[in-house]
């Protein structure tokens, strides 16, 4: 079977992206279990020793395609290296994260190759098929599981046929972790002065406004994260005001950042980020499968809702019936009274 | 030579109004459940359009939607918002379509729709939030994308200047036409309808649709052909079949699952003051917080 790879992405201050390693990690686990190489694909500009940051995390080979005018990404040299590299390669596997990068690069690549691509994947596992028109049995296709259909179900994907199977992942759904510090793998370099052309240059970067992401609240312990039924970004201060009292960030719902209350770095969910803080208080969140999807891991969750049936519920540890304006206060008003 | 610019639009289950009909036993969706709305960033992506046409004389915005006979619905709202015309891509063979066979399928559309100037979508349908359409169908044209667009500074016979909305800030691109664009929710609304635009356009009407009404528009139709929206099926686009619907779908739905929520012991407490001082001292005392 053929190896397992991931596109790894360059950040502003140029190392490799957070979601790269989170994707590495997973990968790694994937290649192992399948017996097979851990590949990464790394393309950008002055790249020099960009190994020795990915190696850790178990990479056997790294295809490493450096050259002036490939940072910052755009879409055509960019998937033109790796179009070339798949075509040599022939990956079982292709991860690339969920990210402005990923999401303009993958379908790019799929279509070109003619492979199956899911997107925003929540889970990726194996398992096998039988396809009953052809009588055909599968071993070890890649379940891309993922929320569909406004969060009412969990689809499966399998891509029998084509290959690579190909998926997308968001920024903190899978964990980072370092499988030996001293791993070392294969550094590939690739020729780019024979794939670049100049059409692959057509659309020119004139400006750029970029900061690394001030709001981060994947790292937060504590997190107290509003939905729609706040009801105001008024009543969203409110989330603030605990969070200054208790240490934590404030994250939102999709429903609370379409409403305008909160900023779309804060989204935590499907479509936002992934967080497992040690405890989440979810605050007129009514808790569609989506948001549950981004921290239902969380280790203790409270919810304050007015609705004693919100799903949210059935996912709390603890569920304060009552309206935020008079909770929020409240809990303020008790933590400052019992921590000294 | 005209200014052409074809807006992909999608007619799309309102997923913010998901009934316990919503999916079939075969696991696709029961669409007819379920009320169809312009999916919004798609609305976005007129609005860029139509805002190039209000600079440009020579500008002509057609709108093209692949989807069920109702998906004409969406040709007219777009009418009335002020593009020029419409398409409507239909047939049983394109059911149970993947991004991969639907861009196939637009692709074939578009080229039937040359020489243009720009392709123009939302970033994603909130059907399937996969953003995946766009960049497929541009590579299928062989033509460069600009994805997540917010604003476009300044259009030339040659050359187009657009801004993207990226996770960690703004960039700023030129790029040349033809191009694919998608565009991002950020960029502004959708103006409404225009009360000439909808009496010149209210009886426009499919060939399918046509069959179904009582009365009779021939001389209607005879005198204002622009009422008519055309359909095209796989045989218009010339489409090889293998490469729609199921069998040109690579992706298959392995397992639908209803959400079932794993009940934690909740306990469930008022807001009193009583209740919420336990609580906090709780947390305090068991290190979750302080």
């Amino acid at each position: 079977m053929n190896n397992i790879f991931v596109y790894c992405e360059i950040t502003e201050d140029k190392v490799i992206a957070d979601v790269s390693l989170e994707l590495l990690s997973k990968g790694r686990k994937l290649a192992s279990e399948l017996n097979v190489k851990l590949e990464a694909v790394v393309i950008g500009t002055d790249l020099k020793d960009v190994e020795a940051q990915i190696f850790p995390y178990g990479v056997d080979v790294v295809h490493v395609a450096d050259d002036k005018n490939l940072f910052p990404y755009t879409t055509l040299p960019h998937s033109a290296i790796v179009l070339e590299i798949f075509k040599h390669e022939k990956p079982e596997i292709a991860i690339f994260g969920a990210t402005s990068i990923g999401r303009d690069l993958a379908p790019r690549i799929a279509s070109a190759l003619r492979c199956g691509l899911t997107a925003d994947c929540t889970s990726l596992e194996f398992g096998d098929h039988f396809e009953n028109k052809t009588q055909t049995e599968y071993k070890n296709l890649l379940y891309q599981i993922r929320p569909a259909f406004g969060g009412n179900i969990i689809a499966t994907i399998i891509n029998p046929e084509t290959r690579p199977q190909m998926a997308t992942v968001r920024e903190g759904v899978m964990k980072k972790e370092i499988l030996d510090a001293k791993y070392k793998g294969k550094v590939k370099k690739v020729n780019t002065a024979a794939i670049l052309k100049d059409e692959h240059f057509v659309v020119q970067i004139i400006e750029r406004h970029m900061e690394a992401s001030k709001i981060n609240i994947k790292n937060s312990q504590v997190i107290i994260a509003g939905g729609y039924g706040v009801g105001s970004k008024e009543n969203f201060k409110l989330l603030y005001d605990l969070a200054d009292v208790l240490g934590a960030q404030v994250g939102a719902s999709r429903a609370a950042v379409d409403a305008g209350y909160s900023e779309h770095e804060r989204q935590i969910g499907q479509t936002g980020v992934t967080v497992r803080p040690k405890l989440y208080i979810a605050c007129g969140i009514s808790g569609a499968v989506q948001h549950r999807a981004g921290m239902d891991q969380s280790a203790q969750i409270i919810s304050i809702n007015t609705d004693l049936n919100a799903p949210i519920n059935h996912i709390a540890d603890f569920t304060i019936i009552g309206s935020i304006t008079d909770v929020i206060p409240k809990m303020i008003k008790y933590y400052k009274a019992n921590s000294k | 030579m005209s200014f052409r610019i074809i807006v992909l639009a999608k007619q799309v289950p309102d997923t913010r109004n998901v009934g316990k009909d919503a999916m079939k036993a075969d696991g696709t969706v029961n669409r007819a459940a379920l009320p169809a709305i312009f999916n919004p960033e798609d609305l976005n992506a007129l609005e860029l359009a139509l805002r190039i046409k209000d600079q440009r004389k020579d500008c002509e915005v057609i709108v093209l939607t692949m989807g069920p006979f109702r998906a004409a619905e969406i040709v007219r709202e777009a009418m009335y918002r002020g593009a020029d015309r419409g398409y409507l891509i239909t047939d049983r063979k394109f059911a149970g379509s993947d991004t991969l066979a639907t861009s196939y399928a637009i692709s074939l559309a578009v080229k039937k729709l040359e020489p243009y100037n720009l392709v123009i979508s939302g970033r994603q349908a909130i059907d399937g939030d996969t953003a995946q359409v766009g960049p497929q169908t541009a590579e299928k044209l062989n033509i460069p994308q600009v994805t997540y667009a917010e604003e476009i500074p300044e259009v030339t016979d040659t050359h187009i200047v657009i801004k993207r909305r990226l996770e960690l800030g703004i960039e700023t691109v030129k790029a040349p036409m033809p191009l694919a664009i998608t565009v991002h929710s950020s960029a502004p609304d959708c103006r409404q309808r225009v009360a000439k635009l909808l009496m010149k356009y209210k009886h426009a009407r499919t060939v399918t649709e046509l069959q179904n009404e009582t009365k009779d528009y021939t001389e209607l139709y005879n005198q204002r052909p622009y009422l008519q929206i055309d359909e095209w099926t796989v045989d218009d686009l010339h489409a090889d079949v293998e490469m729609l619907g199921l069998s040109g779908s690579p992706t298959k739905v392995k397992k639908i699952e209803n959400v079932v929520f794993a009940h934690k012991d909740s306990k469930v407490m008022t807001s009193s003051d009583e209740d919420i001082n336990n609580l906090m001292k709780d947390l305090i005392e068991s290190h979750v917080i302080g």
